[in-house]
């Protein structure tokens, strides 16, 4: 087996994915999973990756945003607010 | 303060009649609050243009969660600035909506102080909704909340706040403790809860027995229902008592058993229990004369919805019977191998439901390793060209796919 990539490893990536998509396509936290697992195969799993996305979150790195569904993108000036 | 509400001649219609009206609730806190005097303003303007003026959705939140705030805001904030912002907060209840009239008049003095003041005492989602605040106040409301002892609730792709009926508090037939488990899997579940990680929503709902109070065959996404797998208890003598108060026992209870399993030769009732559907209605209309069995526990289905992306589905059953006795661990197993798979090949707001009558249930069964058994089907099918692999020797596999081609 594999050794696991570190938490801050995969939330590095996923961060770059986030930060590369931003503004052309939302990403779902799902979407992250995957895709971090088709790049490290079994050096990552879904807990790794929950744990990941968490530390995205509560560094304030990235927001949960919800249209229809949840998605992760980077804090942003809100379309739909009103100042 | 009336003179200073806005004139509002459709709304008002509806203060009219012996029944609660919202406007008139929303007026007592216009007195004293803007946000619902607007509130009734842009009301009144929907209801005399027929057109919405709420945007949904955003980025709104407390730190660390992705649920449990609902973004909304006015297209017109210049005419009405007190509701430019008005998102809603879903707090979680306590399990089958018991409280202290201290506990409610806490969650009414942080709501009077940072919201609207109004509220909505249930939400159909169970949850406790403060209705209309702005993105500057969701944090300060949060934090207050957390030190009563407060969580907010699930919205999102996320799991929904779980929900139960009062069960073994209240009622004699449920069949297993609703709120117990509904709490038990709330707090396990934490993470999923606050955490939108899931293809779309995902809800729990707990009833005690068929009768299923909170309606979880219809609007779960996973139905736990209580239900017993031995003999109705029958008590004779109670069940004579009903006759004699007037009970048409043959044509109320025995002519409506979905069974057709029950008998009454006059003196004595017979259920034929192997038939029985486990439906409720003679429990219910001989209350006391019979009782759910005595070996107890649930009945898991799965699937139900209403209609957003797909049709309106009710949950069908994936476990006919499993005891429900703490630490629920074969239950949370199951629950983790459901979402393994449908996170995995979940579409975006492809409902578990819709998904597996995407892939087929044989698929999802197999993937989530349980057996197909005769009860998670309406009728078995017609069609003869069905093959069953345990027929077959090893080694004649290959003429079989010939032929079956
Ligand atoms: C244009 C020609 C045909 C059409 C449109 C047609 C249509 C159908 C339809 C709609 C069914 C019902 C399927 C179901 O309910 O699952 C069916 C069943 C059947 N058809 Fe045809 N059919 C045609 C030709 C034939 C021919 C030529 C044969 C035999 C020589 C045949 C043999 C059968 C059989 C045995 C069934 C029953 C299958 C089962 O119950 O599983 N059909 N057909
Ligand atoms: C010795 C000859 C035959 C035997 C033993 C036989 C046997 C059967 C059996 C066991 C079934 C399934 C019945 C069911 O599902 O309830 C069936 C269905 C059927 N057979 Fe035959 N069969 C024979 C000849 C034929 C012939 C010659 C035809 C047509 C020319 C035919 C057409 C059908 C059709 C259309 C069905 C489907 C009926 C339905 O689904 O309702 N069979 N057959
Ligand atoms: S669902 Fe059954 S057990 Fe629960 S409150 Fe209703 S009747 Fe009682
Ligand atoms: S519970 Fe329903 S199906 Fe069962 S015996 Fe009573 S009426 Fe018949």
């Amino acid at each position: 087996m594999a050794d696991k990539l570190t938490v801050d490893e995969v939330a590095d990536q996923m961060y770059k994915m986030v930060a590369d998509s931003q503004g052309q396509k939302k990403l779902k936290p799902g979407d992250l999973t995957k895709a971090m697992k088709e790049i490290n195969g079994d050096k990552v799993d879904r807990k790794l990756c929950k744990d990941a996305i968490r530390s995205l979150i509560e560094s304030g790195r990235c927001v949960y945003t919800y249209f229809g569904g949840s998605y992760i993108e980077l804090p942003h000036k809100e379309g739909a607010s009103n100042d | 303060m009336a003179d200073q509400l806005p004139n509002t001649p459709m709304l008002d219609e509806l203060e009219k009649g012996k029944w609660p009206s919202f406007v008139k609730e929303i007026k007592t806190a216009a007195a004293s609050n803007d946000m619902s005097k607007d509130l009734l303003g842009i009301l009144e303007k929907s209801y005399s243009e027929k057109i919405g003026h709420w945007k949904h959705g955003g980025i709104v939140g407390v730190l660390g969660y992705g649920g449990g705030v609902i973004g909304r805001y006015c297209d017109v904030p210049k005419e009405f600035p007190g509701v430019s912002h008005f998102h809603t907060m879903r707090v979680n209840m306590p399990a089958a909506w018991f409280y202290t009239s201290d506990a409610l008049r806490t969650i009414a003095d942080i709501w009077e102080k940072h919201g609207s003041g109004l509220t909505n005492m249930h939400g159909s989602t169970g949850d406790i909704i403060l209705l209309g605040t702005t993105t500057d106040e969701l944090e300060p409301t949060f934090q207050e909340l957390a030190q009563e002892g407060f969580d907010i609730g699930g919205s999102g792709s996320d799991l929904r706040t779980p929900s139960c009926c009062n069960g073994m508090a209240r009622c004699e037939w449920a069949c297993y403790d609703t709120m117990k488990a509904c709490y038990d899997l709330t707090m396990h579940f934490q993470d999923e809860l606050h955490r939108p990680a899931f293809p779309y929503k995902y809800k729990f709902k707990f009833a005690g027995c068929p009768n299923d109070c909170v309606a979880s065959i219809a609007r779960a996404d996973m139905s736990f229902i209580g239900v017993w797998r031995d003999e109705i208890q029958i008590d004779q003598e109670k069940v004579k008592e009903h006759i004699d108060k007037g009970v048409d026992i043959v044509n109320d209870v025995i002519l409506r058993c979905p069974g057709q399993c029950m008998k009454w030769d006059g003196k004595k009732l017979e259920i034929e229990d192997e038939y029985c559907r486990h439906c409720m209605h003679c429990i219910n209309v001989l209350n006391k004369g019979l009782k759910p069995g005595k070996d107890r526990g649930c009945m898991i289905l799965i699937g139900s919805k209403a209609p957003i992306v797909e049709g309106a589905q009710l949950s069908s059953v994936l476990v006919p019977f499993m005891k429900m006795e703490e630490p629920y661990d074969e239950l949370k197993d199951l629950v983790e191998r459901i979402w393994d798979i449908w996170c995995e090949e979940g579409k975006a707001r492809e409902r578990v439901g819709e998904f597996i009558q995407r892939v087929g249930l044989g698929n999802f069964l197999e993937a989530i390793e349980v057996e197909p058994l005769p009860e998670m089907i309406a009728h078995p099918r017609e069609n003869p060209y069905v093959f069953y692999e345990e027929y077959y020797e090893e080694g004649d596999d290959d003429d079989e796919e010939e032929e079956e081609e």
